[in-house]
C-alpha cells in the first residue's frame, strides 16, 4: 500500500536545508541586471506601436535626435540587414514562419511591437525623447479572432503568408500504432460528451521586469540579461546576429522569476546588442511593467474542442482533442511547440483505447505566446480533468469513482499510454487516498448536501484533479522526433579544490528555484563533502560554459542527474589515487561517508579531502594518472519524469453575488524522492498560486482594436496574500525508476494540477443550478451569470475578441456551458 | 533641480534632484541603494517599499522632493553589525522567498505590519501585506515568517 | 517609467498654497498624498507644468472637534484618519471605509481630502461623505467657502472645486445617539477598487428604523445616495425581510459603467445585494 520506496539513508538528501542563496536577497545586496552600471554606459528607450496592425508609412526622428542627451535614434530600416529574425526552435514539416524582426520594418503586427529606439545618456532623457519621434501609420484590419482568422478570405496578419495558419500538428493512435483508431471509438461510443473549453490568455508576470546590458568587447559582446536561458541565448544570439559564438558571453545574474516568461530570445536583447555594437558603447535597456505586460510573451490562449467517449459503465474509450492555439503575431523560441507539448498529456492517467490530437497554430495581431509555467500541460490537464467531471455528470457517477475506474493502477506500471509515452511509476491510489483523508472529503460532502437542502446562499463545491505531467525536458531523441532544433541534455562539472572544497558547475541556471542549496545536498552525499563546502557556479557562459538552462521542471531531473554522473566520475578517479595512497587494490576499496576504506581493514581509510589535496600536490600519484579529480558529465535523459498527485479544492460560492472563496485546498504530490522538502513545498505553494490565479483571477484581455486592456497591474489582477488561502500540502514518494536519484520535477506540478480542481469545485457547487461550466477566470460576474443563466458569461468590455471570439456553448446541443 | 537633504539608512545626504525624480530612482541611481527595486508603474506591487519617517511607503509613488528632510530606511539598513533583522532571519528560516525580487519590499512591509500590530492573526497578516505582490511563494511561507517573528517577540 | 518634467512648489500654509496655485497657471496640478497622481504622471497620462504639493501645509493635517461636527484636515492621511479617536467616536463609518482603501503603504501617504478631491467613482470615501452629509471646505483667491456633499461630486473625476481652489477640510456632522453604520465593499482581488460598495447609516428607534442614509460607490460617474432605499427604510422594521424589500430600490437612479469587473446590470444587482447586507449589518441584524 505505501508508496514510499526504500531509499538509502543519507546525510543531506531529504533534509530541509535552509537556502544558501537567501542572504544576499534578504539584505538587498543583489545583482539584478538593472542594478548594473558600466563606465560610459548609455540607455535605451523603445517606442512601441499603439496599433495592432498597420503599415508604417513614415517615421521622423529629427526632433528626437535634437533632444537633450540623445545620442542616436534608430528605426527598423537601420537594422533591416543586420537584425535577422528572432529564432524559433520548433520547425515541424509544413510550419509557416513569416519571420520575426526585433525592430519593426515597414509594418507592425501587434500593439507594443518595437518601432524605434532612442539612445541617450540617461534613461530619463531617452524616455523623454520618445515623444519626439513621429510615426505615421496606415491602419490595417486587426486579426484578433482565431476562428475568423482561418476562414477563407480572412485578412492576413503577415503579407508574406497564404493564410493565418502557421501549422497543423496531428497525432492519432490508430495511425501511430499506440492504440485503436479514434474513428472506431467515436462511432462505437455508448456515451459521448463534447465540450469547448477556453484557455484564456495569461501573462507570466515575473516580478523582475526584463533588463539587458550589453558591453561590446572587440568583435564580440558580453550580455547580462534577465533570462532563464543564458546558454541557449548565447548560441542563438550569435546565430541571429552573425557573431562568432566564442565571442559571445551571456550572464544571467540574479534573475527575478521567469515561469517561462524569460525563456525566449527577446527583441529587446537583440536591439540592445545591435545598438551597443553600432555605438561601440555599453548599453542598458530595462522595461517598465506596462511595457512588460504588453510586449513580453503571453501564455496559454487556446480554444479546446474536446470529445470523450465511454461505455455506459464508465469505462473511457476515446479522447478526441482539437485545439486552436493563438501564436500571436510571431513565433517565438518555443511558441508553436507549447501546445504540442500538451499532445502527450490529454489522456493523462487514464487508459484510453483511442486518442486523437490535432492542433492548429494561428497568427493574430496580438503579443506572441510562448511558455508559461506548465507550457501545454496545464491546458491538457485542465481539459481532461474538466471533461472527466462532465462525463461523470452525464453518467450519474461520482467523479472520483469514474477516475478510479479508469486510471492506471499501481501494479500496471510501467505503462505505455495511448499517446505513446511510457510512464515508469506511479501510485494514484495512494496519493488520492491521502488527499481525501486530509481534506475530510466525506464530511465536506455531508455539509454540501446540507447546504443544498436548506438552499443556503453560500453553496459548497468539491473539485478534483488527479493529474500527471511529463517533465524533465527532455530526451534529445524525442525532441529530435518532434522537429526541435535542440537536444534536451544537461551538463555538469565538479572541481575539487586543494582545500577540500568543491565547486559544482551546472548548465541549469536558476532564477529562484534553490539550485545552490539542493544541488549541494546531492553533491554532499555523493562525495561525502560537507554541504557548506560546496559552491554552485551557474548562469555565466564563461564560467559554466555548457548547458541548456532552466525550464520544463528539468533542473533536478536532468541537471541534477548530470551532477550525479560527474560526481561518480570524481569518485572513480579518486578511487585510483586512494588505492595508490593506501597501498591497496582498487577493488578492495569501498567509498562511504566521504572516505575510501579498505574492506576488512578498519584503520585504513582516506578522506576525499585528503585525496583532493594529494592530487593538488601531485607528488605521489599512480603512474599515468593525471593530477586532477575534476570531472564533467553530460546527461541525456532516457525518458521524461512523471510527477503525479491528487489535488482537492473545497470552494464556497456566494450565489447572491457570484463571489468564490477557497475554503480548503489539499494536494498530495508524488514527485519521487525528495531532495529538499522545504524547497519542494515552496515550489508547490507558488505553483498552486499561479494555477489558482488562472482559474479565478487572471486574464490578458484585448479590446476590439487589439489594445491590451489589462496593461497594468491595476487590471491584470495577480492575487495578493488576501486572495489566497493557506494550502495543505503533502507527498507520497514513488521513486522514478528512470534516473538514479528517483526524482521527478516539481516546478510546474502545482500550476498544472490546480486549475481544474478549482473550476471543478465551482461547477460542483453549482450543479443544482444547471451549471456545467464557468469560463476562466471565474470572476464573480461570470459565476453570477452562470447561476442566473441570463446570458453567456463573457466579460463585459472584452468585446468579441477576448478569447479569439470563442463562446463556450457546447457543440452537442444540450447541457450548454454558459 | 531642487535641493533635498535626507537621511538614508543612517547616512545624511544632500543632493539636487529633478522634481519628477521618484524616491526609488533617487535611492537606486543617485545613492546606489539598488537593494530597493521597481516592479511596476502603478503602485500595485510594493517591491519598492521602504520606511519613510517611521511608516512603510511605496518609494515609486513618492517623489524624492517629498522626502526632503525625512528619514528613510531601506532593506540595506536593517541589518546591524552583521546581525540580520528578525524579519530577514525569519524569511530565511521559513523559506519565505524564492527569486527574491519582491523580498526587499515584502520584508519592509512585514516589519511595518508588526510595528502596528505585534500579534496579528493570519487574516490580519494577509491583509497587512496585500500591497505587496509575490509571484513565487504563494505567500504561505511569508505568513509563516511573520508569525515566527510575532511569536518570538512574545 | 518616469513622469514628464514639471515645476514643483511646496507651500507651507493655505494662503501660500492658494497663491502658488494661482500663479502656476491652468496646467498646474495640486498634489495631496500623490498616490493617484504619481502613477498617472508616471504613465504620462497627464502633463502638468507645475505640481503644487500640499504635503508641507501642516494646518491641513489632523482632526479636531468643532462642537456639532468633527473637522478632518484634507491632508490627514488615511492611516491617521482610521486611527483617530474622534473619527472612531463620531464617524466610525469613515474609519471602516478608509481601512478598505488600497493597502497599508498607500494609506500611509494617501489623504482623506486627496481621495475626495480626486473623485474617482470607485473610490470608497465619496459615498461615505455623502451618507454622512459632510461639508467640504475650500479655499481660493476669493476666500473660503463651504460646499455640501450633495453638490461636491459633479461628474467623473470632477468636483465643485474651482481650478484655483484647494480643498482644505471636511466637516463631518456628529450623528448623535442611536446611529450605527456599515461599509460593505465588493471587489475581485483585495487590492482592487470597489466594483460596487455601499455605505449605510441607520438610526434605530424602538426596534424599527427611524432614519437611514445609504451611499453608493461606483454606481454612477459620481458617488450617490440611494434615496429610494432611504425612503423605503424610514419607519421600516429592522428585519431582514423589510430591509431586503427596501434594498430592491438600490439601483434606482444609478447609471453604472460596464468594464472588466462587471457590466451595468451586474452592478445594479450587486447594489441591491450589498445594500441589504450593509443595512442589515448596520442594524446588527
Amino acid at each position: 500500500m505505501t508508496a514510499v520506496e526504500d531509499r538509502p539513508v543519507t546525510a543531506e538528501i531529504g533534509q530541509s536545508r535552509k537556502r544558501k542563496e537567501d542572504y544576499h536577497l534578504i539584505t538587498g545586496r543583489t545583482t539584478w541586471t538593472d542594478n548594473m552600471n558600466l563606465p560610459g554606459m548609455v540607455h535605451l528607450a523603445i517606442l512601441r506601436s499603439p496599433m495592432a496592425h498597420a503599415k508604417i508609412t513614415s517615421i521622423n526622428t529629427d526632433e528626437a535626435k535634437g533632444r537633450p542627451g540623445v545620442i542616436a535614434v534608430y528605426i527598423g530600416q537601420d537594422f533591416a540587414e543586420t537584425q535577422g529574425n528572432l529564432p524559433c526552435a520548433f520547425a515541424p514539416e509544413g510550419l509557416v514562419n513569416p519571420g520575426a524582426p526585433s525592430l519593426a520594418v515597414g509594418q507592425v503586427n501587434h500593439v507594443g511591437e518595437a518601432v524605434a529606439v532612442v539612445v541617450a545618456r540617461t534613461k530619463v532623457e531617452a524616455q523623454d525623447a520618445l515623444e519626439g519621434v513621429e510615426v505615421e501609420y496606415e491602419q490595417l484590419p486587426a486579426v484578433l479572432n482565431m476562428e475568423e482568422a482561418i476562414k477563407d478570405g480572412a485578412d492576413l496578419v503577415h503579407p508574406n503568408t497564404e493564410s493565418n495558419r502557421s501549422y497543423t500538428w496531428a497525432f492519432e493512435s490508430g495511425a501511430a500504432g499506440s492504440g485503436e483508431p479514434i474513428e472506431d471509438a467515436l462511432s462505437n461510443a455508448e456515451v459521448t460528451v463534447k465540450r469547448r473549453f477556453i484557455q484564456q490568455r495569461l501573462i507570466p508576470a515575473f516580478m523582475e521586469p526584463r533588463s539587458t546590458v550589453v558591453q561590446p568587447i572587440g568583435e564580440g559582446v558580453t550580455m547580462w540579461s534577465a533570462t532563464q536561458i543564458p546558454h541557449v541565448l548565447r548560441t542563438l544570439l550569435a546565430a541571429t546576429l552573425g557573431i562568432a559564438e566564442q565571442k559571445v558571453r551571456v550572464v544571467a545574474p540574479d534573475v527575478g522569476g521567469g515561469f517561462g516568461g524569460k525563456i525566449v530570445v527577446t527583441p529587446e536583447e537583440v536591439i540592445t546588442t545591435l545598438v551597443a555594437r553600432k555605438l561601440n558603447k555599453p548599453v542598458k535597456y530595462t522595461e517598465s511593467r506596462s511595457e512588460s505586460l504588453m510586449s513580453a510573451h503571453h501564455g496559454r490562449d487556446q480554444i479546446q474542442d474536446i470529445t470523450i467517449t465511454a461505455k455506459k459503465d464508465g469505462t473511457v474509450t476515446g479522447l478526441d482533442v482539437h485545439l486552436l492555439a493563438d501564436m500571436g503575431a510571431y513565433l517565438r523560441l518555443f511558441g508553436p511547440s507549447v501546445p504540442v507539448l500538451g499532445a502527450f498529456m490529454f489522456n493523462s492517467i487514464y487508459k484510453f483505447a483511442a486518442y486523437r490530437f490535432v492542433c492548429e497554430g494561428i497568427f493574430t495581431n496580438k503579443t506572441a505566446t510562448d511558455a508559461y509555467r506548465g507550457a501545454g500541460r496545464p491546458e491538457a490537464t485542465f481539459a481532461i480533468e474538466r471533461i472527466m467531471d462532465e462525463l461523470a455528470n452525464e453518467l450519474g457517477m461520482d467523479p472520483m469513482d469514474l477516475r478510479r475506474k479508469n486510471w492506471i493502477k499501481h501494479e500496471e506500471f510501467p505503462f505505455t499510454t495511448v499517446a505513446g509515452l511510457t510512464y515508469d511509476t506511479g501510485n494514484y491510489e495512494a496519493a488520492t487516498d491521502k488527499a481525501l483523508a486530509l481534506i475530510g472529503w466525506d464530511e465536506l460532502r455531508r455539509e454540501q448536501a446540507e447546504r443544498r437542502e436548506r438552499k443556503d446562499p453560500i453553496q459548497l463545491g468539491l473539485g478534483i484533479s488527479t493529474f500527471t505531467e511529463m517533465c524533465g525536458l527532455a530526451p534529445s531523441r524525442i525532441l529530435g522526433s518532434l522537429a526541435f532544433g535542440a537536444g534536451g541534455w544537461e551538463h555538469a562539472s565538479i572541481r575539487m579544490l586543494a582545500t577540500g572544497k568543491v565547486e559544482v558547475v551546472t548548465g541549469s541556471s536558476a532564477h529562484g528555484q534553490g539550485h545552490e542549496t539542493a544541488f549541494a545536498q546531492i553533491v554532499a552525499d555523493k562525495l561525502g563533502v560537507a554541504w557548506e563546502d560546496i559552491e554552485l557556479i551557474h548562469g555565466d557562459t564563461q564560467s559554466s560554459p555548457k548547458g541548456l538552462d532552466t525550464y520544463g521542471s528539468r533542473s533536478l531531473a536532468v541537471g541534477g542527474i548530470a551532477i550525479v554522473k560527474a560526481a561518480e566520475k570524481v569518485v572513480a578517479k579518486a578511487q585510483k589515487i586512494a588505492a595508490h595512497l593506501l597501498e591497496a587494490d582498487e577493488d578492495d576499496l569501498e567509498f562511504e561517508g566521504g572516505s575510501f576504506k579498505v574492506k576488512g581493514s578498519p584503520g585504513s581509510t582516506i578522506a576525499m579531502g585528503e585525496i583532493a589535496f594529494a592530487t593538488f600536490l601531485g607528488h605521489n600519484l599512480p603512474d599515468g594518472v593525471e593530477p586532477s579529480l575534476d570531472s564533467d558529465a553530460t546527461y541525456d535523459p532516457e525518458n521524461f519524469s512523471f510527477p503525479h498527485g491528487t489535488h482537492l479544492c473545497a470552494m464556497e460560492v456566494d450565489t447572491d453575488t457570484g463571489f468564490t472563496k477557497i475554503r480548503k485546498y489539499v494536494c498530495v504530490d508524488d514527485i519521487g524522492t525528495p531532495i529538499n522538502p522545504l524547497i519542494i513545498e515552496g515550489q508547490v505553494h507558488g505553483g498552486l498560486a499561479q494555477g489558482i490565479a488562472q482559474a479565478m483571477f487572471e486574464e490578458a484581455v484585448y479590446d476590439e482594436a487589439g489594445n491590451l486592456t489589462t496593461g497594468t497591474f491595476v487590471d491584470y489582477t495577480l492575487p495578493s496574500s488576501s486572495d489566497l488561502p493557506s494550502f495543505t500540502t503533502a507527498r507520497t514518494e514513488t521513486a522514478s525508476t528512470t534516473n538514479p536519484l528517483g526524482v521527478k520535477g516539481v516546478g510546474e506540478a502545482g500550476t498544472i494540477a490546480s486549475t481544474p480542481a478549482v473550476v471543478n469545485a465551482v461547477v460542483d457547487a453549482l450543479r443544482p443550478y444547471g451549471v456545467d461550466d464557468v469560463q476562466m477566470p471565474m470572476t464573480p460576474e461570470r459565476v453570477w451569470r452562470a447561476i442566473h443563466g441570463s446570458e453567456k458569461s463573457e466579460r463585459a468590455g472584452a468585446g468579441t475578441t477576448a478569447y479569439g471570439g470563442a463562446s463556450t456553448t457546447t457543440s452537442d446541443g444540450e447541457g450548454g456551458a454558459l | 533641480m531642487t535641493k533635498i537633504s535626507l537621511t538614508v539608512d543612517g547616512v545624511a545626504y544632500t543632493d539636487d534632484v529633478e522634481p519628477r525624480t521618484l524616491l526609488v530612482h533617487y535611492l537606486r541611481e543617485q545613492l546606489g541603494k539598488v537593494g530597493t527595486v521597481v516592479g511596476c508603474d502603478t503602485s500595485n506591487c510594493g517591491a519598492c517599499t521602504v520606511d519613510l519617517g517611521g511608516q512603510s511607503v511605496k518609494s515609486c509613488t513618492v517623489l524624492a522632493v517629498q522626502a526632503d528632510g525625512g528619514e528613510v530606511t531601506t532593506i540595506e539598513g536593517i541589518e546591524h553589525d552583521g546581525v540580520l533583522d528578525p524579519m530577514q532571519q525569519a524569511f530565511h528560516e521559513n523559506h519565505a522567498l524564492q527569486c527574491g525580487y519582491c523580498t526587499p519590499g515584502m520584508i519592509m512591509a512585514c516589519r511595518d505590519l508588526l510595528k502596528n500590530n505585534p500579534k496579528p492573526s493570519e487574516d490580519e497578516i494577509r491583509e497587512g501585506i496585500e500591497g505587496n505582490l509575490c509571484r513565487c511563494t504563494g505567500y504561505q511561507n511569508i505568513v509563516r515568517a511573520v508569525q515566527a517573528v510575532a511569536g518570538a517577540s512574545s | 517609467m518616469i513622469s514628464a518634467s514639471f515645476d514643483y512648489v511646496a507651500p507651507t500654509s493655505i494662503s501660500e498654497a492658494v497663491s502658488a496655485l494661482a500663479s502656476a497657471g491652468e496646467d498646474a496640478k495640486v498634489m495631496a498624498g500623490g498616490q493617484s497622481l504619481i502613477p498617472v504622471l508616471r504613465l504620462r497620462l497627464a502633463y502638468p507644468t507645475t505640481v503644487v504639493d500640499l504635503g508641507r501645509v501642516d494646518e491641513l493635517k489632523g482632526v479636531r472637534d468643532d462642537g456639532d461636527a468633527i473637522v478632518i484636515g484634507a491632508m490627514t492621511s488615511h492611516d491617521d484618519v482610521m486611527h483617530d479617536a474622534l473619527v472612531q467616536q463620531h464617524a466610525s463609518l469613515i474609519a471602516q471605509a478608509t481601512a478598505t482603501v488600497a493597502d497599508p503603504q498607500v494609506r500611509h501617504r494617501g489623504t482623506f481630502g486627496g481621495a475626495l478631491a480626486h473623485a474617482d467613482p470607485a473610490g470608497d470615501l465619496g459615498a461615505v461623505a455623502l451618507a454622512l452629509d459632510c461639508e467640504f471646505v475650500a479655499s481660493g483667491p476669493s476666500g473660503e467657502r463651504r460646499i455640501a456633499a450633495a453638490d461636491f461630486f459633479q461628474d467623473y473625476l470632477t468636483t465643485a472645486l474651482a481650478e484655483d481652489e484647494i480643498l482644505t477640510s471636511i466637516r463631518v456632522p456628529k450623528l448623535g445617539d442611536g446611529w450605527s453604520s456599515h461599509y460593505e465593499k465588493f471587489n475581485r482581488v483585495a487590492q482592487a477598487w470597489s466594483i460596487v460598495a455601499v455605505a449605510a447609516l441607520v438610526k434605530r428607534s424602538n426596534g424599527s428604523i427611524g432614519e437611514a442614509r445609504v451611499g453608493l460607490t461606483n454606481m454612477a460617474p459620481t458617488p450617490l445616495r440611494a434615496r429610494a432605499v432611504e425612503s423605503a427604510l424610514a419607519g421600516a422594521d429592522a428585519s431582514a425581510e423589510a430591509i431586503g424589500t427596501a434594498a430592491e430600490h438600490a439601483a434606482e437612479g444609478t447609471t453604472p459603467s460596464s468594464d472588466l469587473s462587471g457590466k451595468a446590470d451586474y452592478r445594479e444587482h450587486l447594489a441591491r445585494v450589498l445594500t441589504k447586507r450593509a443595512v442589515l449589518a448596520a442594524c446588527n441584524v
